[in-house]
């Protein structure tokens, strides 16, 4: 009966402190990691307008006003013109070598990391559709 | 030949040709008007001649604007003028203006240029005045009176705030920069368009060339002019009046009371309608059949150049799409407005083949 108490105490006790060290998100994490991804959002707008990321002087919103058709929200998705299944990443570094006449980036460099939270925080809420043309 | 069946011959060669506008046949309508006389004059928009340094130029801008002079040259019977519709230059230089009157210079039509922001903002206009003369001015041509405005100005605050004209053009020249300032005709231009208009006879057609819309479509990207109601109002007594502008890069056309408004297309790049953006409200007139997205890989896809076929003081729109099936955007008297000569509003543009 004894231990069966101290049983029923410690499954108490684990329950409370578990509810206590639980991973929880402060509102402190909340607020650093907002501001990292708005950082780096206003990092890609600038990219995103930036005359040497080519090296002809076009930028991406010469045609792409405030990302309009980027549509980040369809990829991967199987880009004809490449004749294979993509993701946004490809896709840019195929503007940044001809229309632009740039030099392709690694996917995960910063810029191409700025780049794509630019344009998908501008596609924000519509609906996520892989595939679509 | 009567109009209809001109509209539906050319139309449907049109589709079949590769340099289509060599058929263009321009004929006097059975139903014009005495005295009146059918002509063609085409109008080319937007190339944005981009300077990357000394005598380099952006190749795929440079590009366009020869097609489309290389195409003009090749009408026949020729148009009887050419509009240039602004935004000759990307950031105002003078090299790249200089560029463009070079490019131009092959046109076997003579020219009427207007002016666009990317021309103005760097040195106020200076240059290109150098080169073309008047910002705004009006001339008659086979019984048609026609208006060349100077749309893109902005209040003089704004002009004046800037470190250097650098800043000032690039601030403007970027089309969706929160930091850009609406566009107007302003005061003293809109007097003398009024006195201009004093002297013209209610039943002349009127064609009003601008570069930015006279009328308010999506402030944002500048698809707007301040005051555009003020203009309107001016033109409104009149029977026939036609607005056609560039700037939006897209095929826009609607009817506000008297007023035909249609657009041009850019001779560089095509512009997604505002209604793509999805993060603020716009307000595209809704009579727009739009133009299909463009191919990316086919450069040229959704870009050209357009002539325009005047009949009885009505305007026709003949779209030289290349990766697309031309468009022919004609005045329909019964319903009193610019239409799509094919597809109707509520239908759905064909499906892509290539993208």
């Amino acid at each position: 009966m004894k231990t069966h108490m101290i049983h029923i105490i410690l499954g108490i006790v684990f329950v409370f402190t578990s509810t206590l060290i639980s991973d929880e998100f402060t509102n402190n994490d909340l607020k650093v990691w907002k501001t990292q991804y708005e950082s780096v959002v206003k990092e890609g707008r600038k990219v995103f307008t930036d005359t040497t990321l080519g090296t002809n002087t076009v930028t991406c919103n010469e045609c792409h006003p405030n990302a309009s058709n980027t549509h980040p929200e369809t990829y991967p998705k199987f880009q004809k013109q490449l004749g294979k299944v993509v993701t946004i990443a490809e896709m840019i570094n195929w503007c940044i070598a001809n229309p632009l006449e740039g030099k392709r980036m690694a996917v995960d460099d910063a810029r191409m990391t700025a780049i794509i939270s630019y344009i998908t925080e501008e596609r924000k809420g519509v609906k996520l559709s892989p595939g679509k043309h | 030949m009567k109009r209809r069946d001109f509209i539906k011959s050319s139309g449907a060669m049109l589709a079949g040709a590769i340099l289509p506008v060599s058929i263009v046949e321009v004929v006097v309508a059975d139903d014009a008007p005495k005295g009146s006389e059918n002509f063609t004059f085409a109008f080319i928009s937007d190339s944005h001649l981009q300077q990357i340094k000394g005598t380099k130029f952006v190749r795929n801008w440079d590009m366009g604007l020869k097609k489309a002079v290389a195409e003009c040259n090749l009408m026949n019977p020729k148009p009887d003028f050419i509009l240039y519709g602004g935004d000759l230059g990307q950031l105002g230089k003078a090299a790249e203006i200089d560029h463009g009157a070079e490019i131009l210079s092959a046109l076997h039509s003579p020219m009427r240029m207007m002016l666009g922001e990317h021309d103005y903002y760097y040195d106020l206009g200076e240059h290109w005045s150098k080169r073309f003369g008047d910002k705004y001015y009006s001339f008659d041509h086979k019984g048609v009176h026609f208006i060349v405005l100077n749309s893109i100005l902005t209040d003089e605050e704004w002009i004046h705030k800037w470190k250097t004209p650098e800043e000032r053009m690039s601030t403007m020249a970027g089309l969706d920069d929160p930091n850009g300032s609406p566009f107007m005709v302003g005061a003293s231009q809109r007097a003398w368009l009024k006195n201009d208009l004093s002297n013209i006879a209610k039943d002349t057609a009127i064609v009003v060339f601008s570069h930015s819309p006279l009328q308010k479509i999506y402030k944002g990207w500048n698809f707007w002019t301040d005051d555009a109601e003020l203009i309107q109002e001016m033109l409104q007594p009149f029977d026939k009046v036609n607005v056609i502008y560039g700037h939006v890069h897209q095929i826009q056309y609607n009817q506000i009371g008297n007023i035909s408004f249609n657009s041009v297309m850019s001779t560089a790049w095509p512009w997604p309608y505002p209604s793509t953006y999805k993060q603020a409200k716009q307000y595209l007139p809704k009579m727009t059949i739009e133009m299909n997205r463009a191919d990316p890989f086919f450069e040229r896809d959704a870009t050209g150049w357009q002539f325009i076929d005047i009949h009885s003081g009505r305007v026709d729109l003949n779209y030289q799409l290349p990766n697309n099936k031309n468009r022919t955007i004609a005045f329909n008297e019964k319903s009193r407005k610019p239409e799509d000569t094919k597809y109707k509003l509520g239908d759905k543009m064909p499906p892509q083949k290539h993208y």
